[in-house]
C-alpha cells in the first residue's frame, strides 16, 4: 500500500481499525450476532444472587409482633365479609362501608374515595404525557361509581412526611374468598400497626374497589392523591348521584367523633406500596406460595431492594415458596436442555482449570432461570403493567404485588388462621423494613432482569448481549455505503464522456445517497400514519378484532400506495438510472442506519423491547439482498440465502411474529388472527412504548427489507 | 457621717420592703388534664416565672433563671418563643379552637421566633447570636437557623403587630430528653419536687404528641415605660394514651367507653406535694363543653333510675364519671362562644398533699360517651401535587371539619355580607422555586380571581442561596364556605454538590405554613371564686389570641446526584481530560512536512520494524544467523506478509495457551 501511494500518509490507528472492521464486516457481523445470541443465552448463568443493598432496611431483625389475637379478629372480619357477601341484597352499607367501619374501629382516619373509572382509549397525543392529564369525562352515570375505602394510621410520633401504602383490591359486588382473605391480612396488619410504637411513616390502607378493574381503581385514587382537580369535580358529584351519596352518608363514629366522609385524606410522600392479593386457586406445592409481580408500564421495575426484602422475609421468615412468573412452555424445551448441559460441562471444565471460577449452573437451574428470564424479558418488553402496582410507578413510587397462593382448600378453617398469620407477618415485616428507611429507595438496582426470586441480571451484564447484536449495524451500513460509492466512483472514472469528473462524481454521490434516504423517509412517514390508523379504526362500531386487523392492514397498504404516488416517484426513477444494481446497497445502508437509531432510542426507553426487537430486526436487515440475484445465481449458497431471507421476512412481519410466537408457546390450535389486534389494542391502551416501537421502528424496517428483497432492475 | 449612711441603708430597706409586697419574683406550677375524644388524655404543664423589672428589683434573683435573664438583656429580646415538638397535633380530634391547641400545637421539630428591641439594622446580628446561644443552652442544632436561607422576617402574616420579628423552623430536628433536661433546669425545683416530678421520661416520650415550649415576654426595654419585668412561661404539652391492662383497645364492639386513667397510670408517678418555691401549685381537669352537655342530656334521660350521687371513700362522683379525689373547687366557663356549652374545670390544690399522702388523681368513666372538641373554623391541609423531579405544586386546602353544620359565626358579625379573614404565612426554601404569579384560588370548587379573595398580600421571592421565599396572604372568605384551596406551582432547583445534606435522598422539607384566623379568638373565661389569686394558666387561657394552626411539613424529593459513585465521576472526568489534552498535544506536536519526510525515508528504508524484529528473534531462537528478507517478496506482499506473520503468531499463541490449559486440566 505504501508503495502504490507513497505520499499518502498512514491514517491514524483508530481509523485503520475502523477500515479493517468495515472491510471485514461480513465476518464481523456474523461473529457479533452469534456472540450476541450466545450472551443472551448465557444470562441465566451469569445471574448474581440478590443482596440487600440498603443497610437501613434490616429485614427480619425484629421479631414479628403480629399476635394470634389480631389474626383471630381479622378472621372474624373475613367471616363477616363473606356473610355480608352472601346476603348482599339486604345490606345497606355494602362491603366498602363495612371495610371502612372496620378501619374506623381500629382507630384509623377513614374516608371514602368515589371515582369514575377512566376508560382507556387510544389518545395518540397522550403517549409519554405524564399521568397528570386532568381530563373530565362527560358521560358519567351513577352506576359507574367505584368506592374505595381509605384508612390512614398517623404515626404516633412521626412527622407525617412519608407514607407506606397497602392495597387490597376486591370486587365490591361479588367478593371472592381470596379477596376476603387479602382484606383479612391487611386488617390484621393494620390493627397491629395502630398500636405499635415504632412507626415513623404513616400507613395508608387502600381497599380498592375493582368492579371497574383493579388498575383503574388504584390509578383513580393515585390521580386524586397527586393531581386533584379543584374546579368542577367536587361540585358535580353530590348532586348527580344522590342515591349513592345517601347510602354512604356521613356516619358519625361512636369512638372518636370523627366522620367517615368523602373528604380526601392524604399522607405524605409515598415511600413504597404493597399490593396484597390472595389467589383463589390453591397452589399445588406443599408450601404456601408467594408470587411477586413487579413490572410496571414500559418495563419499569421497582427498586430491587424491595423485592429482596420481600423475598428474604418470605423465605427465611415465613417459610413461603417464592416464585416469579415464568414461561412454563420453555420448561421442557429440548434445546434448552442441551444448552444447559453444554454450559454445565463447560462450567465443570472451567472449575477444574481454576476452582475460583464459579461458572456454570446445573441444567435444571439453567432451564428454570431461562424460563423466568424469558418471562421477565417479555413482561418488560410488553410495557403493560402486570398489576395495579404499575399505577404507583407512574408517580415514582416503588410498588410490587404479592400474591399468596394458599395450599389449603378455601373452606378449611384451621389452616386459614395460620395462613393469615403468615401473610400478616410477612406484610408486617416488609412494612417495618420500609419504615426503617431514612431515604427513599435508591441504593439498589432499578434496571435488572430476574432469573429467579433471588437471582438477577443487572444492566451492566444484559447490555452486552444487546450491544453485540447492534454493533454490526453501523459497520455494515458503512461498508455498504462505501461499496456503493466506490462502485460509483470507479464507474465514473471509467467513463470517458464526463467532462469534469471529480466534481460530478461527488455531487452525484451525495445526490444518490439522498435518494435512498428519501425513500426511507417516506416509509417512516407511512409508518407514522399506520401508527395513528387504529385511532380511526377503533371508532368503527361493532367490529370484530379480525375485521379491524384486516382493515388496518388494507388501510396501511393503501396509504403506502398513496404516499408512493405523491412522494414516492423515487422508486421508479431510480430504476431508470444506469447504476441501479448498486442502488439497493445504498438503500440497505440507510435502512440499517435507521434501524440502528431506532433500536438505540428504544433501548433507552424500554430495554427489553429493544433486545427482543434486535433479535428479530438485526438478522433480517443484515441478510436482506434482492431475491433476483439469488435466483439468477442458482447456487446452493444463494438459494439458502434466499430461503433465509424469505423466512426472516415472514417472521419479521409483526402480526406473523406475534402469531408464530404465540403458537410456539401456547400451541397453534388456540391462535386466532384477531388476537394481534387485541394485543396491539392492549398496548396502546396502556400507552406502551412498545406499540410505538413496533409501528415506527420495526414495521418500516420490515417494509424496507421487503422492498430490497423485491428489488429488480 | 454615720447618719447619712444609715439613712441610705434604711431608705433602701424601706424601698426593698415596699417593693417586695407587690413586686416579688414569682413562680407557679400548674397542670391541666383533659380527656380527649379519641380515648387519649392531654396533659399540659404550665410553669410561669416572673421577675420584676431590673430598675426596681436589681439584677439578683432567687427564682428566675439567670441564663434567661442574661439572654434577654444581652439580645434585647422583647418576646421570644422556642418550641421543641415531636409528633403532630391532630386538629380534627384534639380540637383547634381552644387556647391550648392554638398556643401549644406547634409544627414538628424546632420553631423559634423572637422580637428584638434593637435598631432595624442590628436585628439580624442579634438573631444570629441568639440562635447560637439557644443552641448551646438547649443542646439542639438551633444554630442552623443562623443561615439567612432558613429564617425570615414576616411582616403581619405570622403575628399581628410583628415589629422586628424573625421566624425560623427546623422541621427535621429530633427532640429528645437532652432538650428536656436543660429546659427543666430553668425551673426552680427542676424535676425533683412539685408537678414536674410527673415527667417520667419514658412516659412523656411515649405519647402521641410532645411539645415543650418556652415563651418569654419582656418589657425591660419598653420605651413606653410600662415595665412589667420578664415573664418566662414554660409549657410541656403531651398527649398520652392511657393503657390499663384490663381495657383492650383492639377491635371490639364496646370500644365506645372512654379510657379511664389516673396520674400514676399515665405517668407512672404520683405527685408528692408542691414545689415549695412555687406560689401556687394546681392541677386542673377540664371537661370539654360538648362533653358536659352530652353528660347533662344523658343525665336527664336517666334521672329516674340514677340518683345515687354520693361520695364514698373520699372519691367524688358525677354522672358518667368518677374522680378518685374530690376537687377543691369547680369552675365553670362563662361567656362561652362554643356551640357545645360551657366547659367545666375541676381544680385541685397540690399544697394539701405531701410525700406521705401523695396525690394520685384518677378518672373513671362509667358510661360510654362520645363528644368532639371545638374546631377551628377551617381545617387546613397542605400537600404536594404532581410527580417527577422537575416541577410540582403546593396546595393548601381549607375545609370546615363538619361540612354539614358549618362553623360558628365570627366575633365581628357583618350580618349583610358575612365574611371572615384567614391569614396564610408560608416560608419555602430557595431550592423549591415557587412562582408566586401562579397563585390560584378556588372557593367551593370554583376558580376565583386573586384580587376578589386576597385583601392583602406580601411576597418576597426567594433568592438563590441567600433567602427563602416568603408569602403572606390575607384572604377574605365568605362564611358559608364549603371548601377553599390555594395552589402555587414550583420548579425544583439544583443544589451545589456540597449543599446536599448527608441524607439527600430522603428529600427536602418545606416547613409548616401558619394559617391564622384573626376574626376568631381562642379564649376561655373561667369564673373563679377568688379573683385576687388568679391562676396564671387560667389567665393565659383568657387571653384573646387569634386561632392559629400549623399545616403539615412537606417532603419534596429533589434530584440528587449519585453520591455513591464518585469513582465514575473521576473516571469520566479523567477520560475527558485525557482526550482533550491528548488531541491538543497531538495537534501542537505534529508537523506535517516532517512527517511526510519521515514517511518517505521509512519507505526508502525497509519499513515494518516489528516483523523484522520478530524474524531476528526467531532466527536467534533457531540459532541461525539472521538474513534480511528479500526485497522482492516484501515489495510484492508487504501487507500480506505482516498479516500472515501475525496469523502464524496467533496460532502459536493459541497453541501454547491450549497446552497450558491442558496441563492445568490433567495435572489435577
Amino acid at each position: 500500500m505504501a508503495e502504490s501511494e507513497p505520499l499518502k500518509p498512514k491514517p491514524r490507528p483508530i481509523v485503520r481499525i475502523g477500515i479493517f472492521l468495515i472491510s471485514h464486516s461480513l465476518l464481523f457481523s456474523v461473529v457479533c450476532c452469534a456472540a450476541g445470541v450466545v450472551a443472551l443465552l448465557l444470562l441465566p448463568v451469569l445471574a448474581k444472587n440478590t443482596y440487600i443493598s440498603e443497610n437501613a432496611l434490616m429485614p427480619g431483625s425484629a421479631h414479628p409482633m403480629l399476635s394470634s389475637q389480631d389474626v383471630s379478629e381479622a378472621n372474624k372480619f373475613v367471616q363477616d365479609i363473606t356473610i355480608l357477601n352472601l346476603k348482599s341484597t339486604g345490606a345497606s352499607i355494602g362491603i366498602p362501608g363495612m371495610v371502612a367501619q372496620h378501619m374506623e374501629g381500629l382507630g384509623a382516619e377513614v374516608s371514602y374515595h368515589k371515582f369514575h373509572p377512566e376508560l382507556n382509549k387510544f389518545h395518540p397525543l397522550h403517549f409519554f404525557s405524564g399521568p397528570d392529564h386532568g381530563k373530565i369525562q362527560e358521560n358519567w352515570t351513577c352506576s359507574s361509581y367505584g368506592i374505595n375505602a381509605v384508612g390512614i394510621i398517623r404515626a404516633p410520633r412521626g412527622d407525617g412526611k412519608e407514607a407506606i401504602v397497602l392495597v387490597t383490591p376486591y370486587n365490591s359486588l361479588k367478593i371472592s374468598l381470596g379477596e376476603a382473605l387479602s382484606l383479612g391480612i391487611a386488617s390484621s396488619v393494620f390493627s397491629l400497626l395502630t398500636r405499635v410504637t415504632w412507626l415513623a411513616k404513616d400507613i395508608i390502607w387502600l381497599a380498592a374497589d375493582t368492579q371497574h378493574g383493579e388498575y383503574a381503581a388504584v390509578d383513580a385514587w393515585l390521580r386524586d392523591y397527586h393531581t386533584p382537580i379543584f374546579g368542577g369535580l367536587e361540585t358535580l358529584n353530590p348532586e348527580t348521584c344522590q342515591e349513592i351519596s345517601n347510602s354512604y352518608e356521613l356516619k358519625n363514629s361512636p369512638v372518636t367523633g370523627a366522620d367517615i366522609s368523602d373528604v380526601f385524606r392524604r399522607g405524605g410522600t409515598m415511600a413504597a406500596a404493597l399490593v396484597i392479593k390472595v389467589s383463589d386457586r390453591s397452589s399445588e406445592a406443599e408450601r404456601d406460595t408467594l408470587s411477586i409481580y413487579a413490572e410496571a408500564s414500559n418495563g419499569q421495575m421497582p427498586n430491587l431492594d424491595l423485592i429482596n426484602v420481600v423475598n428474604y422475609l418470605a423465605v427465611h421468615g415465613q417459610g413461603l415458596r417464592v416464585k416469579v412468573e415464568k414461561l412454563w412452555s420453555l420448561h421442557d424445551s429440548m434445546l434448552l436442555k442441551v444448552l444447559g448441559q453444554i454450559f454445565e460441562s463447560i462450567g465443570k471444565v472451567a472449575r477444574k482449570l481454576n476452582p475460583e471460577w464459579k461458572f456454570g449452573v446445573p441444567v435444571a437451574d439453567y432451564i428454570e432461570g431461562t424460563a423466568t428470564l424469558a418471562s421477565s424479558l417479555y413482561r418488560q418488553a410488553l410495557g403493560v403493567p402486570t398489576g395495579s402496582h404499575g399505577a404507583f410507578r407512574d408517580y415514582q413510587v416503588d410498588a410490587i404485588t404479592l400474591e399468596i397462593s394458599p395450599t389449603f382448600s378455601p373452606y378449611n378453617k384451621g389452616r386459614k388462621t395460620e395462613f393469615l398469620l403468615r401473610g400478616g407477618r410477612l406484610v408486617e415485616g416488609v412494612v417495618r423494613s420500609v419504615n426503617n428507611l431514612l431515604e427513599k429507595f435508591h441504593q439498589s438496582f432499578f434496571l435488572y432482569l430476574l432469573t429467579s426470586a433471588n437471582k438477577f441480571v443487572s444492566v451492566g451484564v444484559y447490555m452486552i448481549a444487546f450491544a453485540l447484536l447492534v454493533a454490526p449495524l453501523p459497520l455494515v451500513a458503512a461498508s455498504l455505503y462505501s461499496d456503493g460509492t466506490k462502485q460509483d466512483f470507479s464507474s465514473e472514472k471509467d467513463k470517458p464522456t464526463s467532462s469534469s469528473a471529480p466534481v460530478d462524481a461527488v455531487s452525484f454521490k451525495s445526490w444518490k445517497w439522498l435518494h435512498a434516504a428519501k425513500t426511507v423517509f417516506v416509509v417512516y412517514i407511512w409508518s407514522a400514519i399506520v401508527t395513528l390508523l387504529p385511532y380511526i379504526i377503533s371508532q368503527v362500531p361493532d367490529c370484530t378484532p379480525t375485521h379491524s386487523l384486516i382493515i388496518w392492514i388494507l388501510l396501511s397498504v393503501f396509504s403506502l400506495l398513496f404516499l408512493r404516488s405523491i412522494l414516492g416517484f423515487s422508486f421508479s426513477f431510480i430504476s431508470v438510472s444506469q447504476l441501479q444494481d448498486k442502488e439497493w446497497a445504498l438503500l440497505k445502508s440507510v435502512t440499517i442506519s435507521g434501524a440502528f437509531v431506532g433500536l438505540c432510542l428504544m433501548s433507552i426507553i424500554n430495554f427489553a423491547t429493544a433486545e427482543i426487537g434486535a433479535l428479530l430486526i438485526v438478522p433480517m436487515c443484515l441478510m436482506a439482498t434482492p431475491l433476483i440475484f439469488d435466483v439468477k445465481d442458482w447456487s446452493l449458497r444463494s438459494l439458502t440465502r434466499a430461503a433465509c431471507n424469505l423466512l426472516l421476512t415472514f417472521v419479521g412481519f409483526p402480526p406473523t411474529a406475534y402469531i408464530v410466537t404465540k403458537g410456539l408457546f401456547e400451541g397453534f390450535g388456540s391462535v386466532n388472527v384477531g388476537d394481534f389486534w387485541n394485543w396491539a389494542e392492549s398496548l396502546w391502551m396502556w400507552t406502551s412504548a412498545t406499540y410505538l416501537y413496533v409501528c415506527m421502528v420495526h414495521l418500516p424496517c420490515w417494509a424496507l427489507c421487503v422492498y430490497i428483497l423485491l428489488h429488480h432492475h | 457621717m454615720a447618719f447619712p449612711r444609715f439613712a441610705i441603708l434604711f431608705l433602701f430597706l424601706l424601698f426593698f420592703l415596699s417593693q417586695s409586697i407587690g413586686k416579688e419574683e414569682e413562680f407557679s406550677e400548674e397542670l391541666l388534664l383533659k380527656p380527649l375524644p379519641d380515648r387519649k388524655v392531654l396533659a399540659h404543664f404550665h410553669f410561669q416565672s416572673r421577675v420584676p423589672p431590673t430598675e426596681t428589683h436589681g439584677p439578683h434573683h432567687r427564682l428566675f433563671p439567670k441564663a434567661i435573664y442574661q439572654l434577654v438583656h444581652k439580645f434585647h429580646i422583647r418576646e421570644m418563643e422556642l418550641s421543641f415538638t415531636q409528633g403532630r397535633w391532630n386538629y380534627e380530634r384534639w380540637g383547634g379552637n381552644d387556647p391550648i391547641s392554638s398556643n401549644n400545637a406547634k409544627p414538628p421539630g424546632v420553631e423559634l421566633w423572637a422580637v428584638f428591641d434593637v435598631p432595624q439594622d442590628q436585628v439580624d446580628a442579634s438573631w444570629k447570636n441568639l440562635t447560637h446561644t439557644l443552641s448551646g443552652l438547649f443542646c439542639a442544632s438551633i444554630n442552623f437557623l443562623e443561615s439567612s436561607t432558613t429564617y425570615s422576617a414576616p411582616d403581619w402574616g405570622f403575628r399581628q403587630f410583628a415589629g422586628n420579628l424573625r421566624y425560623g423552623t427546623l422541621p427535621r430536628e429530633a427532640v429528645c430528653t437532652e432538650n428536656l433536661t436543660p429546659w427543666l433546669k430553668l425551673l426552680p425545683c427542676r424535676d425533683k419536687a412539685g408537678l414536674s416530678v410527673l415527667m417520667d421520661r419514658p412516659s412523656i416520650y411515649r405519647g402521641y404528641y410532645h411539645s415543650q415550649r418556652l415563651h418569654l415576654t419582656s418589657t425591660e426595654f419598653d420605651s413606653t415605660g410600662l415595665n412589667m419585668g420578664i415573664v418566662l412561661e414554660q409549657t410541656l404539652t403531651v398527649v398520652l394514651q392511657p393503657n390499663n391492662p384490663g381495657n383492650s383497645m383492639t377491635y371490639s364492639s364496646d370500644s365506645t367507653l372512654p379510657q379511664s386513667w389516673s396520674l400514676s397510670s399515665l405517668f407512672g408517678r404520683k405527685v408528692g406535694g408542691k414545689c415549695v418555691l412555687a406560689k401556687s401549685s394546681n392541677i386542673f381537669v377540664q371537661l370539654e363543653g360538648d362533653l358536659v352537655s352530652e353528660l347533662n342530656s344523658r343525665k336527664k334521660e336517666n334521672e329516674r333510675d340514677d340518683t345515687d350521687n354520693l361520695d364514698f371513700e373520699g372519691s367524688w362522683s358525677n354522672f358518667g364519671f368518677e374522680l378518685s379525689v374530690s376537687p377543691d373547687s369547680v369552675i365553670n366557663e362563662i361567656n362561652s362562644v362554643h356551640k357545645g356549652g360551657p366547659s367545666v374545670m375541676y381544680k385541685f390544690l397540690v399544697e394539701n398533699y405531701s410525700d406521705s399522702k401523695p396525690f394520685d388523681l384518677g378518672l373513671m368513666w362509667k358510661i360510654p360517651v362520645a363528644w368532639s372538641c371545638p374546631q377551628a373554623p377551617l381545617q387546613d391541609n397542605r400537600f404536594l401535587m404532581g410527580s417527577g423531579n422537575e416541577r410540582g405544586a403546593i396546595a393548601i386546602s381549607l375545609k370546615p371539619i363538619k361540612q354539614s353544620e358549618g362553623f360558628q359565626t365570627p366575633d365581628i358579625n357583618n350580618r349583610d355580607k358575612c365574611s371572615f379573614h384567614v391569614n396564610v404565612f408560608q416560608v419555602v426554601p430557595w431550592y423549591v422555586k415557587v412562582y408566586y404569579h401562579t397563585l390560584q384560588i378556588f372557593v367551593d370548587g370554583k376558580p376565583q380571581s386573586v384580587p376578589d379573595v386576597v385583601t392583602k398580600m406580601r411576597v418576597s421571592p426567594s433568592e438563590d442561596k441567600v433567602s427563602p421565599g416568603v408569602m403572606e396572604l390575607a384572604l377574605k372568605l365568605p362564611c358559608g364556605i364549603m371548601s377553599a384551596a390555594l395552589t402555587l406551582d414550583f420548579d425544583k432547583g439544583f443544589l451545589h454538590i456540597d449543599e446536599y445534606p448527608p441524607d439527600a435522598n430522603q428529600g427536602f422539607d418545606i416547613p409548616s405554613a401558619v394559617v391564622s384566623f384573626p376574626d376568631f379568638r381562642a379564649s376561655v373565661n373561667f369564673l373563679e371564686d377568688a379573683s385576687s389569686n388568679k391562676s396564671p394558666l387560667l389567665v393565659k387561657m383568657q387571653e384573646r389570641s387569634p386561632v392559629l394552626s400549623y399545616t403539615e411539613v412537606l417532603l419534596v424529593p429533589l434530584t440528587t446526584p449519585d453520591f455513591s459513585m464518585p469513582y465514575n465521576v473521576i473516571t469520566i472526568t479523567c477520560t475527558v481530560f485525557a482526550l482533550y489534552f491528548g488531541s491538543l498535544l497531538n495537534v501542537l506536536r505534529r508537523r506535517m512536512g516532517e512527517e511526510e519526510r519521515l514517511l518517505k525515508s521509512k519507505a526508502a528504508k525497509k519499513n515494518e520494524q516489528f516483523p523484522v524484529l520478530l524474524s531476528k528473534l526467531y532466527a536467534k531462537l533457531r540459532g541461525r544467523p539472521w538474513e534480511p528478507p528479500q526485497s522482492s517478496t516484501s515489495t510484492s506482499s508487504s501487507s500480506s506478509s505482516s498479516s500472515l506473520l501475525s496469523s502464524k503468531l496467533l496460532i502459536k499463541v493459541v497453541l501454547v495457551a491450549a497446552v497450558a490449559a491442558g496441563w492445568q486440566y490433567y495435572s489435577r
